[in-house]
């Protein structure tokens, strides 16, 4: 199984040669007729391994189209697609449900949790989908200051607490693309920084590669890179355009 | 399977009120198979404990109350008699009857007239057996009316007067009507319309000269069978094997049609029901269907849980409704006509299950046509 071995060479932190996200003038249009919309207009990304990239932009801009096609969702009209190498374009449906299992994490607005599930239980369940029985997710949950909370169902748990058992339940089979679509939404300033700290620091511990969409300007600074996407066309944003950030945007390569 | 226990734990409440409607759609659906084999029981029981193998109708008859329209005569009794396969033919006397007791209650009786020393003569229970041109054996459940041996029955209009002789064990009532046995030659008497009131003698009986009976009652030599279409062709008459005859008793046909009706319409409630909770339920899980299919799980997946925790919440509900059903069965009153056989009350379950699957199973199908994309945020 060929998805199964990239993620082995992963772990084993993969030389940086190889993209974790390559995207190549990506077009993707939405819509019929009057109401098509170009979501996406040749964008291009590379992110490698262990880079923690922000995409920032007004609402409808397609940031969430961008990760919707990265995360093998949906397939661009044209250009292309390769997580760690895998042309997305080569899998079916079925193809794609196991890759994204296996490869890519998501972390959602807010957790989606599944409500019926202890936090250990979500991964759990995760874990399992992927074939993978014995898991521990109570390590995993500890890293993640999570430990006392493993019994706790989402109905029990604090936004931000919820947010980090989300992120534990992306990475429990250990994805190399982390996709993470406006986490700190419902959060206050303290809690979002928290979660964001957290991302970036399991993008250098884990050299999983992270975008995430974001409106809050405030936690970019925790960020390798930040782009803007505006009107389906993303662009490299200057360190000064930042706004608040901490300042410095350490490269990782 | 992991998904569907957890949710079933944690939606307990109502799952819980789902599970009350399956296992009270249990109860009914027990009682009514309850019911249905009670009353046709009862409605043949007389015919069902005949050691007859079949019935020879007159030509042509009705096949609805057919044993008390029919007549065939000594004839036609006699091809039969002399048939191939046939170990003995008697004729056998159907009619219904209204009298009063020497106590002044009101019976109404069945009177199936047959040879007294022939196969079709009932089994005792208490006291003698038919012999006497006046003397009769009824069944057990004319206890009820406050009949005993000894006791005289008037028959309303003829004035003839009976007296019962013994009793026949069982359940022997046809189409819900207390069965009287009697000696042919008494029910030609009754038949001809020539009795008067009083005692039927052997002169009386004799004098009758009534060459008819209902039907013919056939017996087939052991390891041999009829050739109905032969003998009917000879005899003039329309043969039904004793099971088939249960149509021909009154009520029979009218009563299971009713009830099988009920039946239908339960089973097609329990599968509308349970359809209409588990679409519900689907709808209200659409987004975190969303989220496991973006993670990666397949459609495969959800579905077998989907319809894994139907069938966990309709077997365990349903058995609870069963024995309910059986428990309830065990305290109906003696009078009801009222009795359990394992067959159909598994039938009827399994039953229940498999429409209440088909109906979770078309809600469940929502599962597939969910859009993993639409658990990104935003406008989608
Ligand atoms: N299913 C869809 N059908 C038609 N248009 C869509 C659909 N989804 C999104 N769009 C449009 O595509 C554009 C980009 O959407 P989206 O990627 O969700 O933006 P963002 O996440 O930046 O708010 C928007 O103009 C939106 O209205
Ligand atoms: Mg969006």
């Amino acid at each position: 199984m060929t998805t199964h071995t990239v993620n082995t060479a992963l772990t084993n932190t993969a030389p940086t040669s190889t993209p974790a996200l390559e995207i190549t003038d990506a077009v993707l249009e939405l819509g019929d007729g009057d109401g098509r919309v170009r979501a996406l207009d040749s964008v291009s990304l590379r992110v490698q391994p262990g880079e923690f990239v922000a995409v920032v932009g007004p609402s409808g801009s397609g940031k969430s189209s961008l990760l919707a096609i990265a995360g093998a969702l949906g397939k661009p009209d044209s250009g292309s697609v390769r997580v760690h190498g895998t042309d997305l374009a080569s899998l079916n449906r079925a193809a794609a449900a196991r890759f994204r299992l296996r490869n890519i994490g998501f972390v959602f607005q807010s957790g989606n949790l599944i409500p019926a599930l202890s936090a250990a239980d979500q991964l759990r369940l995760v874990a399992r989908l992927a074939g993978n029985r014995v898991v521990e997710p109570e390590a995993l949950l500890a890293e993640l200051g999570m430990a006392h909370r493993a019994g706790h169902r989402p109905g029990q748990l604090s936004g931000g607490e919820r947010q980090r058992v989300g992120i534990a339940r992306a990475l429990v089979n250990n994805p190399s693309l982390l996709l993470v679509d406006e986490p700190t939404a419902a959060l206050d300033r303290d809690r979002s920084q928290e979660v964001v700290a957290i991302l970036a620091e399991r993008a250098k511990r884990s050299a999983v590669a992270v975008v995430m969409v974001t409106h809050d300007r405030d936690v970019l600074g925790h960020c390798d890179r930040v782009l803007e996407m505006v009107d389906g066309q993303l662009s490299e944003l200057s360190a000064a355009a930042m706004g608040s950030g901490t300042g410095q945007s350490s490269w990782n390569s | 399977m992991f998904l569907a226990l957890r949710e079933l734990r944690f939606a307990r409440g109502r799952f819980a009120l789902m599970g009350i409607v399956i296992a009270l759609i249990a109860v009914l659906v027990v009682l009514l198979s309850g019911l249905s084999t009670g009353l046709v029981n009862d409605g043949v029981s007389g015919l069902k404990s005949m050691p007859a193998t079949a019935f020879a109708f007159d030509e042509g008859t009705m096949t609805d109350n057919a044993f008390s329209r029919s007549l065939v005569d000594d004839e036609q009794l006699e091809y039969w008699a002399q048939a191939e396969g046939i170990e003995s033919a008697e004729p056998m006397g159907v009619s219904i009857v209204n009298g009063t007791s020497d106590q002044g209650t009101q019976v109404d009786l069945t009177l199936f007239g047959v040879e007294p020393s022939g196969f079709l003569a009932p089994e005792l229970s208490e006291g003698s057996g038919l012999g006497a041109p006046d003397g009769i054996v009824v069944s057990e459940t004319a206890r009820a009316a406050g009949l005993e041996v000894g006791s005289v029955v008037t028959l309303d209009r003829v004035g003839l007067d009976l007296t019962v002789v013994g009793f026949t064990a069982g359940q022997a009532t046809f189409g819900h009507v207390d069965v009287a046995y009697l000696p042919i030659g008494t029910w030609r008497l009754i038949a001809s319309n020539t009795a008067t009131p009083g005692v039927p003698t052997e002169a009386t009986v004799l004098a009758a000269d009534y060459p008819y009976s209902s039907v013919v009652a056939l017996r087939a030599a052991a390891g041999s069978s009829i050739d109905i279409e032969a003998g009917d062709d000879a005899a003039g008459t329309m043969t039904m094997l004793r099971t088939e005859a249960f149509n021909a008793s009154p009520g029979y046909e009218a009563e299971t049609l009713t009830l099988s009706m009920i039946q239908v319409f339960l089973y097609a409630i329990c599968a509308l029901v349970v359809g209409a909770f588990f679409t519900v339920w689907t709808i209200q899980r659409t987004h975190e269907i969303a989220v496991l299919r973006a993670v990666g799980a397949s459609s495969g997946y959800l579905l077998r849980d989907g319809l894994a925790q139907a069938a966990m919440l309709l077997v365990g509900f349903t058995a609870i409704g069963v024995a309910a059903g059986v428990g309830l069965g065990a305290i109906m009153p003696e009078a009801m006509p009222f009795e359990l056989e394992a067959a159909p009350v598994a039938f009827a379950s399994l039953l229940t299950i498999a429409l209440g699957l088909l109906g979770a199973a078309v809600a469940v199908l929502r599962i597939a046509r969910v859009d993993p994309i639409t658990a990104l945020g935003g406008q989608r």
